[in-house]
């Protein structure tokens, strides 16, 4: 009996719901800020998802790709992300003008454990893109800021013209409430007041700090974790308290497609937040 | 469970019966081997082959279909490939394959469009015995007791046919006359004795229980670069493996008013690009590390996850292979065994 019938299985996890882009605008040269509803006001108000989750993005007739959510859960309604034009989708969705109909399905990924990181100093430390995912538990934590002890924040960029979020990070300096350490590679502006050097240079300058009692969040370029986990080791940080986002090719996020497999865990459903632990217990994290 | 007697002569009309309200699929002959394919005519259903080309998946998951077509404004899903089927002449191990497919692409987020062939397609499993490449008894896949609505045992002049499910009892009810429920002594005397027979006749062996943590130990063992150098990275292992689920997706537009497709087709993590990311990022630029996620993934991720490995012992790799590189090859090197393949052999010409 040949034909088309309606599927018996009540949900389909790969049809993209429809969602507008509501604002756009250059962070850097190649970094855009996209902030994102979906159509469905309801459904805009309701999505809920953890710091550190992603979301499949699909752009009509170009297709989809997986993308960190950077804001944060605290401030529901709107989605941002931060994306740098590198592939076809991201081309793609640089051309695209504010207002225009994107998908999105989600979210995915394990996310932080903000349950367990509760009432502990944190140590955020992002290289170039790994703003990205961390922004949004940066602003989790600011957000509920009563709830953590320290927040401590390191961001390395190649050069000032490249430091996402520069003035949103220039303002954080200015709070009594975190510590916030900037230094770029090179300056080639002779206008940069902050350090100079790799993301690691930033690290003698640091107060005093409780390991115990300390998450050790970092993000950034495969080349960045080396190390500053190194780094992290020194200061006796425990090795599941040192936790990594990751990056991997995705088609489905839902555990199907295969492409981001390790081992024995696929990175959308296990991931993409891992601990040094899973790292040295798993070949081919990092 | 249930078991009935069919007359030889009778299953034709048995299947012409069933299959007026479905379409009938079987393995046929296609050169000097098998393929599983569409059929009104039952008398090209070959019921001696030993495994087809591809595997069964391709029923349940096309290596080709739309997803979704989409417009300016939407994604429509697009079930339109998914229609009811009849499924004869799956062999255990391959019904073992769909087993563990099941496992994949039910958990977590169900995958509708795998699941919804799955509940259309009746599963008529039929007896096999084993070539020489087949090891189904050593993955423990030569005998099934689930996953089945009918399966046929096939002895000299009649059929054993056990009922696995609600729908296989239906499908014996349409057309209940030509079974025969009284089994007799002669009967069960006869199946013991071909379920011994089939039992001594397997002749590739593979000691599965050791490979976990030979694939841990053997990790930087120089044999992976051998292979790597002799794979020639075409996918086709990925093809025939009844467990390799992976996929690609793309979306096409077309001219005009068509709407544009989400199109889904297999992918094998032995090709180039597979941990490719934006950007150029390539998390397994070599061969060898690529061959070593398939059989990382198969061997030892699998059981780990499931307490079982995904290899079902079908043998499809060991006749595909153009460099050899396949389960039995790769379990020798990882015992420490003399291989006797074609990457091994010639490794220092191939890495030349």
């Amino acid at each position: 009996m040949n034909g088309q019938h309606k599927c018996l299985v009540d949900s389909n996890p790969f049809t993209p719901e429809p969602a507008r882009i509501i604002r756009s605008y250059h962070l850097t040269a190649d970094v855009k800020f996209f902030q994102v509803r979906f159509v469905d006001m309801e459904r805009a108000l309701s999505f809920q998802y953890k710091a550190g989750q992603f979301a499949m993005v699909s752009v009509l007739g170009v297709g989809e790709a997986p993308f960190c959510l950077s804001s944060t859960p605290s401030r529901p309604g709107l989605l941002e992300f931060c994306i740098r034009k590198v592939g076809t989708v991201t081309n793609a969705l640089f051309r695209l003008p504010e207002n225009a109909l994107i998908g999105l399905r989600g979210p995915y990924g394990n996310g932080f454990p903000v349950e367990d990181m509760t009432g502990k100093d944190i140590l955020i430390i992002m290289g170039g893109m790994g703003v990205a995912p961390l922004r949004s538990v940066l602003l989790y934590c600011l957000d509920n800021r009563d709830r953590f002890e320290h927040v401590v924040l390191l961001y390395g960029a190649k050069r000032p013209a490249e430091m996402i979020f520069r003035e949103e990070f220039f303002s954080l300096k200015t709070r009594s409430d975190l510590e916030c350490h900037l230094t770029v590679d090179a300056d080639d502006t002779g206008q940069w007041t902050e350090r100079t050097g790799v993301v690691t240079t930033l690290f003698p300058g640091l107060k005093k700090i409780d390991p115990e009692n300390t998450y050790a969040l970092v993000c950034g370029p495969p080349v960045m974790y080396k190390f500053v986990i190194k780094e992290l080791i020194k200061l006796n940080i425990p090795k599941n308290q040192i936790l990594m986002t990751l990056e991997r090719r995705m088609k489905c996020g839902v555990g199907k497609c295969g492409h981001c497999a390790i081992d024995y865990i696929y990175t959308c459903l296990d991931g993409p937040v891992f601990t040094y632990w899973d790292v040295l217990h798993m070949k081919e994290l990092i | 469970m249930r078991i009935l007697k069919l007359q030889k002569k009778d299953l034709f009309p048995f299947l012409e019966v069933i299959s007026k309200a479905a379409e009938l699929w079987a393995p046929v002959a296609k050169g000097d081997k098998f393929v599983f394919d569409q059929l009104q005519d039952f008398s090209r259903i070959a019921m001696t082959a030993v495994r087809t080309i591809i595997p069964p998946k391709k029923i349940m998951v096309p290596a080709s279909f739309n997803m979704f077509n989409f417009t300016e404004k939407e994604y429509q899903e697009d079930f339109s490939h998914i229609t009811d089927r009849i499924l004869f002449g799956i062999h255990p191990c391959d019904i073992h394959g769909l087993l563990t497919l099941d496992k994949l692409f039910a958990q977590a987020f169900p995958d509708p469009y795998y699941l919804e062939a799955r509940k259309k397609t009746a599963i008529l499993g039929l007896s096999c015995f084993p070539d020489e490449h087949c090891f189904c008894k050593s993955t423990h896949t030569d005998i099934i007791e689930e996953g089945y609505d009918l399966f046929f045992t096939d002895l000299e002049s009649q059929f054993l046919v056990w009922i696995g499910s609600s729908r296989g009892d239906d499908l014996i009810r349409l057309a209940p006359d030509f079974f025969d429920e009284k089994l007799t002594e002669k009967d069960i005397t006869t199946y013991i004795n071909w379920q011994e027979e089939r039992d001594n006749a397997f002749q590739t062996e593979i000691s599965f229980t050791r490979l976990p943590d030979l694939m841990e130990l053997n990790d930087k063992a120089p044999f992976w670069e051998e292979a790597g150098a002799a794979c020639f990275a075409c996918g086709s292992c990925s093809m025939v493996c009844p467990t390799c689920n992976c996929y690609n997706v793309i979306d096409k537009r077309y001219l005009g008013k068509r709407p544009g497709q989400r199109l889904r087709y297999w992918d094998s993590c032995t090709l180039p690009e597979y941990s490719e990311v934006a950007g150029g990022e390539n998390f397994r630029e070599h061969k060898s590390q690529r061959l070593r996620l398939w059989y990382t993934h198969k061997l030892q991720a699998y059981v780990s996850k499931y307490g079982k490995p995904s290899c079902i012992g079908c043998g499809r790799c060991l006749v595909t292979c153009p460099a050899q590189i396949h389960v039995k090859s790769v379990a020798d090197a990882l015992e420490g065994h003399p291989v006797e393949a074609f990457w091994k052999k010639f490794a220092k010409e191939v890495s030349k």
